[in-house]
């Protein structure tokens, strides 16, 4: 993986978590710029899984390749998942849902880079 | 400071009014409810990812261990399901799955901790969840504590 790219990916869902952690400590429910956050980091993720993809056709791989392509799959799934489980009850606890989410995207992406690096080590 | 800094009904248990009366007791994905069945069902895609690919690409190499993070992964799975729902029989399975995911989490992590030769490969479980930050050690208390509190509302 693009190492530049992955903590991009990173750094900015770790923003988004805390901005959501923020607005939950006052009170909120989750507003439309926070949902436009997430949707940046969910246009990230898909750009991850086309760059993954691009590398993979170019004939590089990955220590383990169904481990890498089940974070890279994974990882979309988190944010839409944790957005229409926030939005069901709207309320500070979903505010916090989403925090919670982007908080696991960064594991998945870190996770996700070693074990792309894995063969390079 | 303007109205919206404190939306109405951000206090959950007040502002369920669309529970019925066949609902209305032991709701548990109500207020920080939620937040609990997000953690449970990141640690069920998890443990299911993990499971699915260990199964599938190298099942001989440690049939129990990889057999028990399949056991775990369902155990999640069952209990966001659990917790997500409303109604007594859920609440009785969230209560099952949370106490088994309990003494899941405290047999494996003890064995892999003595026979660390068993358990080759990481499961969700091992080392009480020292790979996951021991979040798994601490959710079904978590959780259990969440069912006694929803079972007296």
């Amino acid at each position: 993986m693009i190492t530049g790219f992955s903590a991009a990916v990173a750094v900015s869902s770790v923003i988004v978590a805390g901005w959501s952690f923020v607005l939950a400590a006052r009170g909120r429910e989750p507003q439309r710029s926070l949902l436009a956050g997430l949707a940046v980091v969910e246009a990230l993720l898909v750009a991850q899984l086309v760059i993954g993809v691009v590398l993979l056709i170019s004939g590089r791989h990955p220590g383990s390749l169904a481990t890498y392509l089940a974070y890279l799959v994974g990882s979309l799934v988190v944010l839409p998942a944790g957005t229409v489980w926030a939005l069901a009850e709207r309320s500070r606890s979903s505010t916090v849902v989403l925090g919670i989410a982007c908080v696991a995207i960064p594991v998945m992406v870190l996770r996700l880079y070693e074990v792309w690096s894995g063969t390079h080590a | 400071m303007p109205d919206d800094e404190l939306p109405e009904g951000r206090d959950l248990p007040e502002r369920d009014a669309s529970a019925g009366p066949a609902t209305a007791n032991r709701k548990t994905a109500t207020g920080p409810g939620r937040v609990l069945v997000t953690v449970y069902a990141i640690f069920a895609l998890a443990a299911t990812s993990r499971a699915g690919v260990q199964i599938a690409t190298k099942f001989h190499e440690a049939p129990l261990a990889y057999v028990l993070s399949a056991f775990s992964a369902v155990v999640y799975v069952l209990a966001t399901f659990a917790l997500a729902r409303a109604g007594r029989a859920w609440w009785r399975v969230a209560v099952v799955a949370c106490t088994v995911e309990f003494l899941g989490v405290l047999t494996i992590g003890t064995f892999s901790v003595f026979d660390p030769a068993a358990f080759p490969q990481a499961t969700v479980w091992s080392v009480y969840g020292r790979g996951y930050l021991f979040i798994p050690l601490v959710l079904p208390v978590i959780g259990l504590f969440w069912l006694r509190r929803t079972a007296r509302s």
